[in-house]
C-alpha cells in the first residue's frame, strides 16, 4: 500500500525520516514550533490573567499602562512586532549590557520566540479573561467575601475556576493562533516548521510535497487541540446545567 | 428602681449586634438615615419594610458588603474600626468578624463549580483551617439536619430553588457563627417552596441561634421574631416586640403597609 502509494507519488519518498529524505527536519521543527507555541501561551496566560485582574481592580495608573499596552500590540501587525520585539530588544539588551561593561550575549531563539509571542498573546489574553471575569455572577464572589475569604483566596478559589469556563472557548481560538503564529519567527530565521518546510522544498524542488505534509502537521496540532481543549471545557463546566460541554 | 434595672441588665444576654447611628448614601441618595440596633444573644430580630425602605443595606452593612458611610458597628463586643471617610480601616478585622456571621442570600449563591458538599467544607477547611475530615463530617450532618444527607455530591443547578437555599443556609452554619443574617431569603423562591426554607430557620429560631432576618413574610416574622423592626425610607417608623407592631400598630404608614403586605 505504502510502496504503492510512493511509487504513483515519487517525491513522498523525500519525507523519510533518514536522509536524503526529510522526515527528521520536518518533526524537529514541529518540536519547536509546539514548544515556542507552548511557551507563549503559557506566558500569554500569566500576562492575561495578571492583566485582566489589573485591568478590573487596579489603580488608574495600571490601568492605563494596561490599556496602552493591549491597544498598541493589538493594533500592530504581529509580524511586525515580531521584528521591532526580536531585533530592537535583542539589541537592546546588548548595548546595555555593553555599556555595563558586560560581553554581548546571543539570545536564544526559543526564548526570544517564547517572549515576543508571549507579549502578544497576553494582550489578547487580558482582554479574553478580563471578559470572562465580569461574567462571573456577583453573587458568587459575595457569598465567598461575606465568609470572610480574603481576596486573594476568593480569587483563586472562586473567581479563576468560575470565569475558565467562560473564557475557555476565547482560551482555545488564542491557542490555535499561538500555534500558528510560530510560522511568523521563520522571518528572524528560527528553525520552527514553516521554515524547515520551506528549506526542505526549495532543496529538492517538492514544494507541494513539503506544503501539504506542513499543512498536515498543522492540522493534526489543531485537531488533537480540539480534543484537549473539549476535556478542559467539559471539567470546567461541571456544575452547570445544559452546557454545550454535558454534565 | 435601681435593683430592677440591675436585674434586668444581669438576666439580660450579652450583646451580639449593635448598630449605632448608621447613615448609608450611595451617590446623593441617603438609603439609610441613622438607624439603631441592638441584638443580644438569641434574639431573632426580623427588619421589614416596603421595596427601598433600606432594609436590606442595613443588613449588609452588619457584614460590611455595604460600606456604612457613617456610624458605628459593634459585634461581640467588638467595635469595627473605621477610617473617617467610613471604610473600614483594617481588611483583616472585617474578615475576621465576617467569619462570625454566617450570610444568607436572596439568590443563594451557593458556588455553582462546587458540589454541596465542597461548599460546605469550602471556607472551614481553606479559610478557618479545619481539618478537612472534621469538616466534612459537620458538613454532613449539618446537611442531615436541614434534609439534604442524600445531596451532599450533587451540584447547586440540579435542585430546586428550595434545596439551594436550605444548603446556603447549612454553608453559612459552617462556619459556626456567632449571629446568622437573612437576606430576603424566600423571596427568589417559588410559593410552594418558601414553607421548607422556613421550616430550617424556624428550628434554628427555637434553637436559640441570634438571627438578623430581612424578610416580606409578616406571618413569618410575626410568628418567629423577637423584636420588629419596621424600616420606612432609611428611617426606623416603629419598633417593638411582634404582637405590639402586628397587633396594635401605631403610625399610620406601618397600618398602611401591613394593609398592602396582609
Amino acid at each position: 500500500m505504502l510502496e504503492a502509494l510512493v511509487e504513483a507519488f515519487p517525491t513522498l519518498s523525500l519525507l523519510a525520516w533518514e536522509p536524503p529524505g526529510w522526515g527528521a527536519n520536518l518533526i524537529r521543527g514541529l518540536v519547536n514550533s509546539i514548544q515556542i507555541a507552548l511557551g507563549a501561551y503559557a506566558l500569554g496566560l500569566l500576562i492575561g490573567t495578571a492583566g485582566a485582574f489589573g485591568k478590573l481592580h487596579g489603580g488608574p495608573v495600571t490601568r492605563d499602562l494596561l490599556a496602552i499596552y493591549t491597544t498598541v500590540v493589538r493594533a500592530v501587525p504581529e509580524l511586525v512586532l515580531i521584528l521591532i520585539l526580536y531585533f530592537a530588544v535583542t539589541d537592546l539588551v546588548n548595548q546595555g549590557l555593553v555599556a555595563m561593561g558586560y560581553a554581548r550575549v546571543q539570545i536564544s531563539g526559543v526564548a526570544a520566540g517564547i517572549a515576543v509571542l508571549g507579549v502578544v498573546q497576553g494582550a489578547y489574553s487580558v482582554e479574553v479573561i478580563r471578559g470572562a471575569i465580569l461574567a462571573v455572577p456577583a453573587g458568587q464572589l459575595e457569598a465567598a467575601k461575606a465568609m470572610g475569604m480574603p481576596p486573594m483566596k476568593a480569587a483563586l478559589r472562586i473567581t479563576l475556576p468560575l470565569m475558565l469556563a467562560n473564557a475557555i472557548p476565547g482560551l482555545a481560538n488564542l491557542w490555535l493562533i499561538a500555534t500558528k503564529d510560530t510560522a511568523l519567527l521563520a522571518i528572524v530565521g528560527f528553525a520552527e516548521l514553516t521554515l524547515q518546510t520551506r528549506q526542505a522544498a526549495s532543496s529538492t524542488k517538492a514544494f507541494l510535497t513539503f506544503f501539504l505534509a506542513a499543512g498536515v502537521l498543522y492540522l493534526c496540532i489543531t485537531l488533537l487541540s480540539g480534543v484537549v481543549f473539549g476535556r478542559i471545557e467539559k471539567w470546567a463546566r461541571r456544575g452547570q446545567r445544559g452546557s454545550g460541554a454535558g454534565q | 428602681m435601681t435593683t430592677l434595672a440591675t436585674q434586668i441588665v444581669s438576666t439580660a444576654q450579652p450583646e451580639a449586634i449593635r448598630i449605632e447611628g448608621l447613615h448609608k448614601s450611595f451617590g446623593t441618595l441617603e438609603v439609610l438615615k441613622g438607624v439603631n440596633l441592638t441584638a443580644r444573644q438569641g434574639d431573632v430580630v426580623a427588619i421589614i419594610g416596603g421595596s427601598g425602605s433600606g432594609k436590606s443595606t442595613m443588613l449588609r452593612c452588619i457584614n460590611f458588603l455595604e460600606t456604612p458611610t457613617s456610624g458605628r458597628i459593634v459585634i461581640g463586643g467588638e467595635e469595627v474600626a473605621l477610617r473617617p471617610d467610613g471604610t473600614p480601616a483594617n481588611r483583616k478585622q472585617i474578615e475576621h468578624l465576617r467569619q462570625s456571621l454566617g450570610m444568607v442570600f436572596q439568590q443563594f449563591n451557593l458556588w455553582s463549580h462546587k458540589t454541596v458538599l465542597e461548599n460546605l467544607i469550602e471556607v472551614p477547611v481553606h479559610v478557618l483551617g479545619t481539618p478537612k475530615a472534621q469538616a466534612i463530617d459537620r458538613a454532613r450532618a449539618l446537611l442531615a439536619r436541614v434534609g439534604l444527607a442524600e445531596k451532599a455530591d450533587v451540584y447547586p443547578a440540579f435542585m430546586s430553588g428550595g434545596q439551594q437555599q436550605r444548603a446556603a443556609i447549612a454553608r453559612a452554619l459552617a462556619i459556626e457563627p456567632r449571629a446568622m443574617l437573612f437576606d430576603e431569603p424566600t423571596s427568589a423562591l417559588d410559593p410552594e417552596l418558601v414553607g421548607e426554607v422556613l421550616g430550617v430557620i424556624r428550628d434554628l429560631a427555637a434553637e436559640g441561634r441570634t438571627m438578623i432576618l430581612v424578610t416580606h413574610e409578616m406571618k413569618f416574622a410575626r410568628e418567629v421574631a423577637s423584636h420588629v423592626i419596621y424600616l420606612h425610607n432609611g428611617v426606623i417608623e416603629e419598633e417593638g416586640p411582634p404582637e405590639t407592631l402586628f397587633g396594635n400598630p401605631q403610625s399610620d404608614r406601618l397600618k398602611q403597609f401591613l394593609q398592602t403586605v396582609g
